[in-house]
């Protein structure tokens, strides 16, 4: 029987407790390839996989190209000001091209939510959704419930707050959707102009100030504040949002004493993290970095299709 | 050449008719409504057999979108009246957000000169209020009502400042037209691609809030006060638009409004898994803004269902959701959807035919030239309906040369199966009558 029962990853949503706990299994034995002299196995030799990048990223493409590599897979980037895209080619011919290459998995970032799913029903190949719009980011979400598993050895029972531009984030849904499938209480905090409707119903916490989500969680997880909503109505300044939104010291002090600091990434020091937080002795920021090689080796071994995991 | 329609239930709301008759037209006029007048009629008179059928007034759709001229990749007015028949409109009104827009006579005469070619439904061309609908300056409303407008509206287009809209109601007014406002303010909608609330937040998307749709109907009105123009409220879609037009109507001001098929249908959560067909503005909104809309539709509140009829073609429906154009097709689809109001109890028979002719006739002024079925008065404009004929939604058999439509595949009960326009048959269901 398939382990993991669908053809693409479009989204943490369509995903069970059994699926995730598939994927982050998969990953923590991937960890350990990275700490080898040689970060090589032959598992996906003769595969390849498409990084469309139609929206401008760096790590996460950057990470999904190693994991490729790793894994011994074809990996081809095609990146947004590269790719045919600027020339006024629609999405649906960027697909139907691709299709033409038969590639065995596209990896597709996409400014526009809903983007992994119209390729997803256009193409041969299997999808994973490297983040559309502000739908979902599920290999980041996975790759935080990696992390938060690694430092707490559990994820049920947890009280994680994740903070900030909760509106505008693909990773807060996916974190969301994840989490409370595993069991955790999620805590969603920020500015009201930052929240949207909704989030009660779908399993979250709302606060609108960031002291009360933070008090006894065991996890913050800090969402980066985007350049483009800076001189919107969404808030004044960057000042007065890192004074009133911001994760300094004595925020981190209401949380647990054992509590560990995410972020995404990249992160606007001084603004939604302060820098002693960031680089503090609770930061876990670039282990999420880390363990985001190895989650997608996981997701690309379970959706190509790859022969007897070579981990051993 | 005379028809008779035997046996049919005659609906005819404006005169509270609703009885088994046999209707015989000639001349151009409905002559005579009667039982048993089939017997004795010269032989070159065409009977149809309407036992088990409902005959109704032509039904009249306040709110079309025929794209001609300039957009007849998606639609043109030959393409668009024969959907119109095909869904058992013998009038569709014709929103002016053309290319070039109707904002003058000649774009008015172009209309009215391919529709009397097309020789299917009749056209009422609805004016553009501002010209190039750019919202600055008035349109030239008194000759375009010399051409054959019977509104004016920069639907798709709301007229934003406030002045403009007071001084367009005004001189409107002057020529005896209503103004009808897609109502959105823009500065509060800001492009959202949807209704904001739980499905929007799930699925990611920028979302419109229901207040961008009532705050502009709540000023609006305000100003339909200050004018005493008519004014009519295109495609109501939220709980709190209907209740400020019921208080409004409390008020005595000359307001109506309109609410579509796919409101009275659907909600926001048809746009849960990106389908672009049904993305419209106003978008679908929550459970409790349809129940708003039908209880609307059932206190009176709610004037007219009108189709909003809207093709895009795949260039604009086979992309990106928030990239999508706004609206569906809806003429080949509106009497099955609307007769699931009256098979669930909402509304009688009599009440829907009001909704989809009487009404509509009257808002346009019509008199006997639409919406009833006087004999000796009024025009031969009928349609007939199978309330219970089952049939399923196949975009490609649609007439509409775009198959936007969320409803592909979708089980129906009742359509249309006859529409007499002029007294000619501009559209009979082949299996019926062959």
């Amino acid at each position: 029987m398939n382990p993991y029962p669908h053809k693409h990853l479009l989204g943490i949503e369509e995903l069970s407790a059994l699926d995730l706990g598939t994927v982050l299994d998969l990953g923590e034995r991937f960890t350990e390839i990275a700490t080898r002299p040689i970060k090589k196995v032959p598992t996906l030799r003769g595969k390849t996989v498409i990084n469309l990048f139609l929206e401008p990223s760096t790590r996460t493409r950057t990470s999904f190209e190693i994991a490729a590599k790793r894994l011994s897979a074809d990996a081809v980037n095609i990146s947004g000001t590269a790719s045919s895209t600027v020339k006024g080619e629609t999405l649906l011919d960027t697909v139907h091209n691709i299709d033409a290459m038969s590639p065995d998995v596209v990896v597709l970032r996409h400014a526009q939510a809903g983007a992994a799913a119209f390729v997803a029903a256009r193409i041969r190949a299997a999808v994973v959704n490297a983040g559309d719009g502000a739908h979902e980011h599920p290999t980041q979400a996975l790759l935080d419930c990696s992390t938060i598993r690694a430092h707490k050895g559990r994820i049920a029972g947890l009280v994680v707050a994740i903070c900030g531009d909760i509106a505008h984030s693909r990773v807060a849904r996916s974190n969301l959707f994840a989490l409370t499938r595993l069991g955790a209480e999620v805590r969603l905090a920020g500015p009201r102009t930052l929240l949207p409707p909704g989030l009660t119903e779908m399993g979250g916490l709302v606060f609108d100030r960031i002291e009360p989500a933070l008090e006894g969680a065991d996890v913050v997880m800090m969402l980066r504040i985007q350049k483009e909503r800076i001189g919107s109505p969404l808030f004044p300044n960057t000042r007065e949002y890192s004074r009133y939104f911001g994760l300094n010291e004595a925020r981190l002090a209401l949380a647990k004493p054992d509590a560990i600091v995410m972020h995404p990434g990249p992160v606007n020091r001084g603004v939604e993290l302060d820098p002693a937080v960031a680089d503090g002795a609770r930061s876990v920021i670039l282990e999420q970095v880390a363990r985001g090689v190895a989650i997608r080796m996981a997701v690309l071994y379970l959706l190509a299709g790859g022969g007897e995991a070579a981990v051993e | 050449m005379d028809l008779c329609l035997r046996g049919g239930r005659v609906i005819d709301p404006g005169r509270s008719l609703d009885s088994e008759a046999d209707v015989l037209l000639s001349g151009g006029l409905v002559a005579r409504i009667e039982p048993g007048i089939v017997n004795g009629l010269p032989v070159s008179t065409r009977v149809v057999d309407a036992r088990g059928l409902w005959v109704v007034p032509g039904l009249i759709d306040l709110h079309t979108h025929l794209r001609e001229p300039g957009q007849e990749y998606k639609e043109d007015i030959a393409s668009g009246t024969a959907a119109a028949v095909a869904g058992g409109f013998t009038a569709v009104c014709a929103m002016p957000n053309t290319v070039p827009p109707n904002d003058c006579r000649a774009v008015t005469q172009l209309i009215v000169e391919r529709a009397s070619a097309a020789g299917r439904a009749r056209v009422y061309p609805i004016g553009a209020v501002s010209k190039g609908q750019r919202g600055e300056e008035l349109a030239e409303i008194g000759e375009m009502k010399d051409a054959g407008i019977v509104a004016i509206s920069d639907d798709g287009r709301p007229v934003m400042n406030a002045e403009l809209l007071r001084r367009a109601m005004e001189y409107a007014r002057t020529f005896g037209l209503p103004l009808i406002q897609h109502c959105e303010d823009l500065t509060l909608s800001c492009g959202g691609a949807m209704n904001e609330g739980l499905v929007s937040t799930r699925a990611g998307i920028r979302a419109q809030p229901p207040a961008a749709e009532s705050s502009m109907v709540a000023r609006d009105l305000e100003i339909c006060a200050l004018t005493g123009a008519r004014y009519h409220v295109a495609h109501v879609s939220t709980a709190e638009s209907v209740e400020l037009v019921r208080a409004a109507k409390r008020r005595g001001l000359p307001v109506t409004c309109e609410v579509t098929p796919h409101h009275l249908t659907l909600t926001d959560e048809a746009c849960a898994r990106y389908d672009t067909n049904a993305k419209c503005n106003p978008p679908l909104r929550s459970e409790s803004d349809r129940l708003a809309l039908v209880e609307g539709l059932r206190d009176g509140t709610i004037d007219a269902i009108a189709t909003d009829h809207a093709p895009h073609s795949i260039l604009e429906k086979d992309v990106e959701f928030e990239q999508a154009a706004f609206g569906m097709i809806g003429l080949e689809t509106a009497v099955a959807l609307s007769l699931a109001l009256v098979r669930t109890g909402v509304i009688g028979p009599g009440r829907l035919v009001a909704l989809l002719s009487a009404n509509p006739a009257a808002f346009l002024g019509l008199g006997p030239r639409g919406g009833s079925l006087a004999p000796g008065t009024s025009i031969a404009d009928v349609t007939v309906i199978d309330p219970e004929a089952p049939w399923a939604v196949r975009p490609d058999g649609l007439r509409s040369r775009s198959k936007n439509t969320p409803f592909g595949g979708t089980d129906m009960r009742g359509r249309a199966v006859m529409t007499i326009v002029d007294g000619r048959i501009a559209f009979a269901e082949e299996t019926r009558f062959g």
